[in-house]
């Protein structure tokens, strides 16, 4: 019995990673086709069918050009930087739950790798570790410009990484628990947390954008002003990494934002759906199925929001950015954590009596 | 299985943090120093302390240690400047002396101390979770949860005051 489990966590915790990787893989190809649909081109259209094996012949141009590494760099951080990049990033999808339980016989299966009670707190400390690998490569670069681009995404991550704390606390305070799978479960059918939290999920919007450094905050790399930021001289795989990197971590911020605000794999009418089925077990199956297909609709209306947003909108100046944190995010979230808290007393005071 | 792993964090939290102090390059000592603190918050998940360390790698690995390397990047490309401070043959007696007095002391000191065994039958398990942490902070240490949550406030608006522009300065 405990094998089971062990054996099918192992597969389970494969097949997440192969999925990351593939989206994260997939993301690259969409962009393109994104950025190419609003800016009224075609986009790649050469390798294979509408371009669709274009992400192949990207990662092969990539494996196969020059590894370089500056006379003057540091290079273990050189090399340990996009490493830790891409070991951060993959970390973060353990914690969330992609699906509720399927039922196989005897056994029930949870559709999470690892549900630990602490599962926001996870992915809050991995996120806030995902600075040091750009940190890192940009230092070790020994390049003025890499260096202003690794400092630029230090102090934006950090600044943000507050405004995100603060705007959880609020979900959190709805829920109780720190653990995903809770969270998810709480928001049956409708009732998502979107409805109780929209500032706070605006908050998160905007800090998740400048903590996976994506237009309008991807200050760290503005090509105009740092030529490319912390990886002007990185080349093949190891440019590529840092790229791979971002990509999945957009897949992971958008997995975060529709399991906490957008009811993760809960759709509306799921109970009636569930209700319908003569069989518990057949019925339960089939909303879990639907449930994970929700689920990465989410997430891929989320992605393509996020491509939306880097075609659409101008950078920001540094100062702005800096004000816009600080000044502007920080008071917001705190007001939204004291509006939250009124609104739970008040409904706890007419309720209970 | 949990005395095993304890030994293998235990003697990889010393050789980190043995590397910070002997490092030549004070980015390296940094980089130990984030990988000590991910020993000890594996010491508090083997004591079932999940919330502290999820706690001790968001406050000190992912925001104190990131102003550290920021701060060092800023006073130091790479330069090894410990070659460059020559110390004389005195202050090198003066150290190993008063380091061997302190080690003595520290032996000294901990030999006769009597560990504390926890009677197995009335020792919860589950006080280390995050409910029960959150319990104990808000009903039998109220106060000075109260008074740090004050002592940070008054250090956050000394920071601002440090910080702010004096009138007339130029902006950038």
């Amino acid at each position: 019995m405990d094998s089971v489990v062990l054996i099918y966590k192992g597969i389970y915790i494969l097949a997440i990673f192969g999925i990351s990787l593939l989206i994260a893989t997939y993301s690259t190809y969409f962009e393109r086709k994104i950025a190419a649909f609003i800016q009224d081109r075609v986009g790649p259209n050469r390798a294979g069918p509408m371009g669709l094996l274009q992400p192949l012949a990207d990662a092969g141009k990539l494996f196969f050009k020059e590894e370089f590494i500056p006379a003057k760099a540091n290079k273990v951080l050189f090399i340990l930087g996009p490493g830790i990049a891409m070991l951060v990033a993959a970390m973060t999808s353990a914690v969330i739950p992609f699906g509720d339980t399927l039922i196989l016989g005897e056994t029930s299966f949870d559709l999470i790798a690892i549900d630990v009670n602490i599962g926001i707190l996870y992915i809050f400390g991995v996120v806030s570790l995902g600075v040091y690998g750009l940190m890192i490569g940009g230092w070790a670069s020994n390049n003025k410009f890499s260096l202003l681009g690794a400092i630029r995404a230090a102090s934006q991550n950090i600044s943000y990484e507050l405004a995100m704390g603060l705007s959880l606390i609020a979900v959190l305070m709805l829920s109780g628990s720190l653990s995903l799978k809770v969270i998810a479960e709480q928001q049956t059918g409708f009732n998502w947390n979107i409805w109780y939290q929209p500032l706070g999920f605006l908050i998160f919007l905007i800090c998740a954008f400048a903590e996976t450094n994506r237009t309008p905050f991807d200050l760290p790399e503005s090509e105009a002003e740092l030529i490319g930021g912390y990886h002007t001289e990185y080349s093949s795989m190891k440019l590529g990494m840092y790229l791979f990197a971002e990509y999945i971590n957009i897949f992971v911020v958008s997995a975060v934002m529709a399991t906490l605000y957008f009811g993760a794999y809960n759709f509306p009418f799921m109970e009636n759906l569930r209700n319908a089925f003569d069989d518990p077990v057949l019925g339960n199956n089939v909303v879990t199925i639907i449930g994970v297909g929700v689920m990465f609709a989410k997430i891929f209306a989320f992605i393509f929001f996020f491509m939306w947003v880097r075609w659409t909108l101008p950078r920001f100046r540094y100062d702005q950015l800096m004000k816009l944190g600080w000044n502007i995010l920080i008071p917001l979230a705190i007001l939204n954590i004291l509006l939250t808290g009124g609104g739970i007393l008040l409904y706890e005071y007419f309720t209970k009596g | 299985m949990t005395e095993s792993l304890f030994f293998f964090f235990a003697s990889l939290t010393l050789l980190c943090a043995i590397m910070v102090v002997i490092s030549k390059n004070p980015v390296y000592s940094v980089i130990f120093l984030i990988l000590t603190f991910f020993t000890i918050s594996a010491h508090y998940i083997l004591l079932n302390a999940q919330f502290l360390a999820a706690v001790n790698i968001i406050v000190y690995a992912g925001a104190i240690m990131v102003l550290f390397l920021f701060v060092l990047m800023f006073i130091n490309t790479g330069k090894n400047v410990e070659g460059t401070i020559k110390r004389n043959v005195l202050a090198k007696i003066a150290g190993t002396v008063a380091g061997g007095l302190l080690f003595t002391v520290v032996v000294a000191a901990l030999k006769d101390v009597t560990l504390g065994h926890p009677d197995p039958a009335m020792y919860n398990s589950q006080v280390g979770m995050v409910e029960n942490l959150g319990k104990v902070l808000f009903t039998k240490y109220m106060l000075p949860f109260q008074l740090v949550a004050v002592l940070f406030l008054v250090s956050m608006v000394g920071a601002v005051m440090i910080g702010k522009r004096e009138t007339g300065e130029q902006n950038f």
